[in-house]
């Protein structure tokens, strides 16, 4: 796997709320066409993690690369643009909206028609740049599987579908790097498989690198090509799924022991 | 049997699919009810006609106003104020020479731009915060109009040119009903079409979830102002047609009252409904007559003499606007337009429909 360029690279990520640690010189790389799962405890410091490279929250040290470029300070809406899409742990859908509009909406950084336009729509190609995304974006409703509800109110529908709606829609924004935040949580056992199917069908015939944070192990172990784990905003271990369970600093963590202190990263087993 | 509907309603091209009014019979109705608005002047008096120019221009202003609250989420009480403005810019640029067809898009513009100054804050305020500081723009406004007579003529106000085009007049209800109901048609359309392209799904998306809205490629600090200026555009066009119909203006009629009654139309015809702001603005031109035709009606009656309401009775009207108010946002929460649609709703599956 060596010499894949990396997609995301975190390097020394401190988070601090006030006196409180979140994240505490946290440095990781995401490969090109890979799926990176990020593991760890409650409150281990996933979702921190995963904000700070969507831009919600800004790393009190240390820089943020996507495609080589410090993005550590940039606008959440930036980072979009350039390519990082992102689903949330608790549904985030605009739920007075259509699913269809949800997803047009992730196709906001693509389109070019801004309200003039838009007003005038008939006139100045609005009309066609609509109906051509629209296009698309029945591509992805027809790769998730949810034709049928295409018309209906995102906030009324099923868990495990606005699961898949808003996947959907951080698909539309042809992201090259998608960030999943517990993508099955919540699941029962039929839709965690079509879950596991879709963001394997992603990484493989998409081209999207997958970094997911997720708290079935089955799963994780199952599609992901490395695992990060977290404890306490620290980075107690990284590698291949296989490495990373047999890691005893894992196995403690897991398992609850009294835990002494770990010092940063490195020494477990690294890929 | 060609004259009856198929049992649904297939679309076989998304450019079907994104229509305005999704069925034929919907886009028949409106020509229909285009055409039977164009014949009004043939068949109402002048007071009618008067009361379907206000609707139309209400109509714009709540259209705005319900782009700012109802699509994005945000608040203004400060809408007369803008809706004033446009009424004095329009009279102002009449005045140098600028003709009024053109005047009255001009004073949208420039109200729009007084719109983006003021809604700068609402980049980073919310919800009674905002409130606020739109309560501020209503009354720097309010007192900008006293003051400036330059621009509003002072306290003695400020006559204003009728509408001519091509070297004819439109100074009567019969003529100008045409002119107002033009730009309603023109607004709302392009309302319609806002509303269904990028920028205005990124306005519904910064109310619905502006976190996400965020994650998704959205602005959030231009788009809450970009809201703001629309809301005002729209509001200033009103106000230019409200100007060019009396013919006259004069400071004291944009109020805080007159914002809360804008308000009241967006929220008695529907939040983030385009076709409800003009069933609210409808609905809150026609009830104070009815309520004062009603009260004529008892005057001097024996209701009246009974209760010994007397002069107290023209107090009904203000009483019944708020009352109508309240029991909207008891009973009718989403607005007139969602009784339209549960009407239709029920008419579509009618006898079947439990």
């Amino acid at each position: 796997m060596a010499g894949i360029p990396a997609v995301l690279e975190a390097g020394g990520v401190s988070l601090r709320f006030g006196g409180v640690r979140a994240l505490t010189d946290v440095s990781f790389a995401v490969r090109r066409g890979e799926i990176f799962s990020i593991i760890g405890p409650n409150g281990a410091g996933k979702t921190s993690m995963v904000n700070c490279v969507s831009g919600r929250y800004r790393p009190t040290e240390g820089r943020i690369l996507f495609e080589g470029q410090d993005v550590t300070r940039l606008r959440p809406n930036r980072r979009a643009a350039l390519g990082i899409g992102r689903t949330f742990q608790n549904l985030a859908l605009f739920g007075h909206m259509s699913v269809l509009d949800n997803i047009m909406v992730g196709r906001h950084h693509l389109l070019g028609a801004g309200f003039l336009r838009g007003m005038a729509y008939w006139v100045g190609g609005a009309q066609r740049e609509e109906l051509a995304h629209r296009r698309e974006v029945e591509e992805i409703i027809d790769f998730l599987e949810i034709q049928h509800v295409r018309k209906a109110t995102a906030g009324t529908l099923s868990y495990g579908l606005r699961k898949r709606v808003e996947l959907a829609r951080a698909v539309a924004l042809k992201p090259r790097l998608i960030l999943l935040d517990e993508p099955m949580a919540g699941m029962n056992l039929e839709e965690k498989e079509d879950m596991a199917r879709f963001i394997v069908d992603l990484n493989e015939e998409w081209g999207m690198t997958v970094l997911m944070i997720e708290h079935d192990m089955g799963v994780v172990m199952d599609i992901s090509h490395r695992v990060m784990v977290l404890d306490f905003g620290r980075r107690i271990a990284e590698g291949t799924p296989e490495a990373v369970l047999a890691d005893e600093h894992v196995r403690r963590a897991y398992l609850g022991e009294a835990d002494e202190v770990v010092s940063g990263a490195g020494e477990p087993a690294a890929a | 049997m060609t004259s009856m509907a198929p049992a649904g309603d297939f679309r076989t091209a998304y450019r079907a699919d994104t229509t305005i009014f999704p069925t034929r019979n919907a886009r028949l109705a409106l020509l229909v009810g285009l055409l039977v608005l164009c014949a009004a002047p043939l068949a109402l008096g002048r007071y009618e006609l008067g009361l379907l120019i206000a609707i139309g221009y209400s109509a714009i202003a709540a259209l705005g106003l319900n782009i700012l609250v109802g699509f994005t989420g945000q608040i203004s009480i400060g809408h007369a104020a803008f809706f004033g403005f446009g009424a004095f810019a329009s009279a102002l640029l009449a005045e140098h020479h600028v003709p009024v067809p053109l005047a009255i898009w001009g004073a949208g513009l420039m109200t729009a731009v007084v719109g983006l100054v003021f809604g700068a804050p609402a980049a980073r305020l919310k919800g009674l915060y905002l409130a606020i500081a739109t309560l501020a723009a209503q009354f720097i406004l309010e007192d900008f109009f006293a003051r400036a007579r330059w621009f509003s003529g002072g306290v003695a106000g400020r006559v204003t040119e009728p509408y001519t085009l091509f070297g004819l007049r439109f100074d009567r209800e019969e003529t100008y009903f045409y002119i107002v109901l033009a730009h309603v048609v023109v607004m709302f359309v392009a309302a319609a079409n806002l509303m269904r392209t990028r920028d205005g799904r990124a306005l519904v998306a910064v109310r619905d979830h502006y976190l996400s809205a965020e994650m998704m490629g959205i602005n959030l600090a231009y788009y809450r102002t970009l809201s703001f200026g629309i809301a005002s555009f729209y509001a200033g066009v009103a106000g230019a047609l409200y100007a060019h119909y009396l013919l006259f203006v004069s400071v004291e009629a944009f109020n805080i009252l007159y914002s809360i009654q804008f308000l009241a139309m967006v929220i008695i015809g529907g939040l983030g409904s385009i076709m409800g702001s003009l069933m609210g603005a409808a609905f809150m031109v026609l009830l104070p007559e009815i309520v004062q035709s009603a009260a004529d009606l008892l005057a001097g009656g024996m209701i009246d003499r009974v209760l010994r309401l007397g002069a107290s009775i023209s107090f009904l009207r203000e009483m019944a606007i708020g009352a109508a108010i309240i029991l909207f946002l008891i009973f009718e929460p989403d607005g007139l337009a969602h009784r339209w649609r549960m009407i239709r709703a029920y008419w579509k599956l009618y006898p079947f429909s439990h």
